[in-house]
């Protein structure tokens, strides 16, 4: 879950991100991704696990499925073929496409203990938070571009000119 | 050869042949300047050095370069360094800027860029990975700050990260500043004038790969949640950042500028961090790129029914276009902030050399006639006009956006008084503008010779003072910014050495450090300092000294009487010099040069003290 209002815009959850999973501080492979349009106002962009999975249903190769353990999306690296469907059929546009990489990147919640929550409350910020998926279908509400986002908090945070 | 933690390369780019070019950087070269200020200095010293007086900072022949360092992107707190020949001092500054192109150059397979020649038309560089392009910025010119991200964004499709000057770059106003994002700004040394003297609206850097390998990643994990947990428990920092200096740097320890610095102290409650946090603070924390420590907030004031924004006013910000100027209505120094960020001012040394101008006023060297319209402290009108003055270079802000020290200069031809006579009122040290804390009541920089003995000038965040093997020395600011990280978030050279050695796999030792390391770069800085320009030369005898307003007893305040002894300055800056291996004039010795490598300095130095001693 993300709290807009306690996000810094720090990124540390992107450095945790690619630390956790290449090994290397990468801020384009980061599975979440922070934008900031205006100033002071971040807007931190993960999958949010639909109740329907879009992406999952998009995928011609059958290289996205739901894990058991977590529910996140998990990518089967041999048979992703970037071909871009899940990226066009996530509410959010969400799933990433990088340089250097031969397969889409979701997040897949490290296996139940995301990088990005730890580093993000280790550090006293607390934005983003793991929940156990709720049963109604808010949290694809979530799920939008991060500008149609920004727009929103800008009007709250920043106000008229 | 690999190089943990760098890249190794540093990008070339001739704006007057448009050729752009990649260079590697052995890798002794790194171990003997580290990176970013030190790498920057070395690089100036090789290309220019021999022809240093001659090399007029706003003309064609200057190096306009921007560093990362090892540390940069691994330690908490992200920064670049901007360098090249001041416009205000006419040495070098390591111009520190907290932005996203530091990491995002090093992911593009970089560790700085070096800019040479100057376009005829306004460019932009546009970095992504392996391909440079110097992109036509014709309609970009001309454009304040959040008018000109607003473009780029439309231009681009997206945000990338970027550096970019405003019209007090473009003007060639030498108290202009290197930006980035809204309100970030590389600001000592006038470097905003550089880029505009080189027709460079912008840098942008899209960079798609990970940061280099470090060597030893046990320990570099290790280091790198010791410093993550220490730095996010400084919580009052992290609440109110440096915009508490706006009342504690003035009322609790009497070093705060105030009307030109005739004063140090004030006990108004309404000019604090408190009043904004309660009233102006739309974001807080707000924090950069891999920072625990978010000292950052994000105020919006309205005046006469337009909006500001800016952030904090950081303390700096705030004292220069509030306090020191007379104004002690916070919303009115947020809004002067902001506006200096727009034009792309620095707040310093603008703040600096208005609180000169203002002085001058009151004390009738000049008047109505010389500016078009009333001068008076505090005056939110005027001085909004004054800034915009500046960095247009408009009637008589044309003269100050010389900078104090200039304008002391061009003053003096013109009203055909003493320069000494007006010296008195700047408030600078070697052509730059002393930062937002005095040095009489001892509470808040206990060193008489922070500013006197500085390399970098009335600099703040560059001070010297002893013991020069310490953290209390000038060696300190050079770790800072030639490892390339954010001073708030370094925490001591202990841990920042051993930090560097798990980065690059370097063996360094404190001792190394502050012996060899730290003395080198600074004996270089020292060296091409004193060179100095074709218009400006600083004599050490002279110009090695505190402002003459440091010398004058603090009027109030529980320091009421305090003031800079010039026996104390002369005597410890012996001290300093002796222990950096400098002679009585501060120029490194021979001996000292063959020690620390810098054999082909020897003949330079030579006739440096050939011609001060004669």
């Amino acid at each position: 879950m993300i709290d807009y209002n306690l996000c810094t815009g720090c990124r540390l959850c992107e450095i945790a991100c690619t630390l956790k999973h290449e090994g290397l501080i990468w801020p384009d492979a980061s599975r979440i991704k922070v934008f900031e349009p205006y100033p002071g106002v971040p807007v931190p962009q993960v999958c949010v696990q639909c109740p329907d999975y879009p992406c999952v249903a998009s995928c011609p190769t059958k290289a996205l499925k739901v894990s058991d353990v977590s529910g996140a999306v998990l990518v089967d690296s041999a048979l992703c073929t970037l071909c871009g469907n899940c990226v066009k059929a996530c509410p959010g546009g969400i799933p990433r496409i990088v340089k250097g990489f031969s397969y889409v990147i979701i997040c897949d919640l490290c296996g139940g203990d995301p990088a990005c929550v730890k580093e993000c409350s280790r550090v006293g910020y607390n934005a983003l938070k793991l929940i156990k998926k709720p049963s109604s279908t808010t949290i694809k509400l979530y799920a939008k571009p991060p500008e149609v986002i920004a727009e929103d908090l800008k009007e709250r945070v920043l106000g008229g000119e | 050869m690999s190089y943990f933690g760098l890249t190794g390369n540093l990008l070339d780019v001739d704006l007057s042949t448009g050729k752009t070019s990649v260079s590697k950087v052995h890798r002794i070269t790194y171990r003997m300047f580290l990176g970013g200020r030190g790498l920057a200095t070395y690089i100036l010293w090789r290309e220019l050095g021999r022809k240093w007086r001659q090399v007029d900072p706003l003309s064609p022949e200057n190096l306009l370069i921007v560093m990362t360092g090892p540390l940069t992107g691994y330690y908490p707190g992200i920064k670049l360094v901007v360098s090249g020949k001041s416009p205000q001092s006419n040495g070098v500054v390591g111009s520190a800027i907290s932005t996203d192109v530091a990491y995002a150059l090093k992911s593009a397979g970089y560790d700085g860029l070096i800019v040479r020649g100057a376009s005829k038309d306004p460019v932009y560089i546009y970095v992504e990975d392996d391909k440079v392009e110097v992109r036509d910025a014709g309609r970009l010119w001309g454009l304040k700050g959040s008018e000109f991200l607003e473009a780029l964004r439309k231009d681009l499709g997206r945000d990338l990260p970027s550096l970019y000057i405003g019209p007090a770059g473009e003007n060639l106003v030498r108290t202009s500043v290197v930006m980035s994002r809204w309100f970030h700004a590389a600001g000592y040394g006038g470097y905003g004038a550089v880029m505009g003297s080189k027709k460079l609206k912008a840098i942008v850097v899209k960079g798609s790969g990970p940061l280099p390998k470090v060597a030893n990643p046990e320990e570099f994990l290790k280091l790198r949640y010791e410093v993550l947990d220490k730095v996010s428990q400084r919580k009052t920092f992290r609440q109110w950042g440096t915009t508490a200096g706006l009342w504690s740097t003035g009322h609790d320890t009497s070093s705060e500028p105030i009307k030109n610095w005739i004063e140090e102290w004030h006990d108004n409650t309404e000019f604090s961090h408190v009043v904004m946090e309660r009233k102006y603070w739309v974001k807080n924390p707000w924090a950069d790129w891999g920072c625990p420590l978010a000292c950052m907030k994000v105020s919006k004031v309205s005046i006469d029914g337009k909006t500001y924004y800016t952030d904090g006013p950081d303390y700096e910000m705030g004292a220069y276009l509030g306090s020191n100027l007379g104004v002690f209505k916070v919303e009115e120094a947020t809004a002067l902030s902001s506006l200096a960020d727009e034009l792309g001012l620095c707040g310093i040394q603008t703040g600096n050399a208005l609180g000169f101008a203002l002085e001058l006023y009151e004390r009738g060297y000049l008047s109505r006639e010389d500016l078009g319209y009333e001068l008076s402290w505090g005056d939110f009108k005027c001085l909004s006009r004054l800034l915009e003055d500046v960095a247009f270079r408009r009637g008589f802000g044309a003269v100050l956006a010389e900078g104090t020290y200039r304008a002391a200069l061009k003053i003096a031809e013109l009203k055909k008084v003493g320069v000494d006579e007006l010296l008195q009122y700047a408030v600078q040290v070697k052509g730059v503008g002393v930062g937002a804390h005095g040095i009489r009541s001892r509470k808040d920089y206990p060193q008489p010779i922070a500013y006197a003995a500085s390399v970098q000038g009335g600099d703040h965040t560059s001070v010297a003072g002893l013991p020069a093997n310490s953290e209390e020395s000038e060696a300190w600011a050079v770790l800072i910014d030639s490892g390339v990280v954010c001073m708030f978030t370094a925490i001591d050279d202990t841990t920042m050495i051993k930090y560097l050695n798990a980065v690059t796999g370097w063996n360094l030792s404190k001792e190394e450090f502050y012996g060899v390391i730290a003395p080198r770069i600074l004996s270089l800085q020292r060296i091409l300092l004193l060179l100095g320009g074709s218009d400006v030369v600083w004599d050490p005898r002279k110009h090695d000294d505190n402002p003459p307003r440091f010398y004058e007893p603090l009027p109030s305040g529980p320091y009421k009487g305090a003031k800079g002894d010039s026996e104390e300055v002369k005597s410890k800056l012996k001290e300093y010099y002796l222990s950096l291996g400098w002679d009585e004039l501060g120029i490194p010795t021979e001996e000292t040069l063959k020690k620390l490598g810098l054999y082909d300095a020897v003949e330079v130095v030579r006739n440096l003290r050939k011609e001060l001693t004669t």
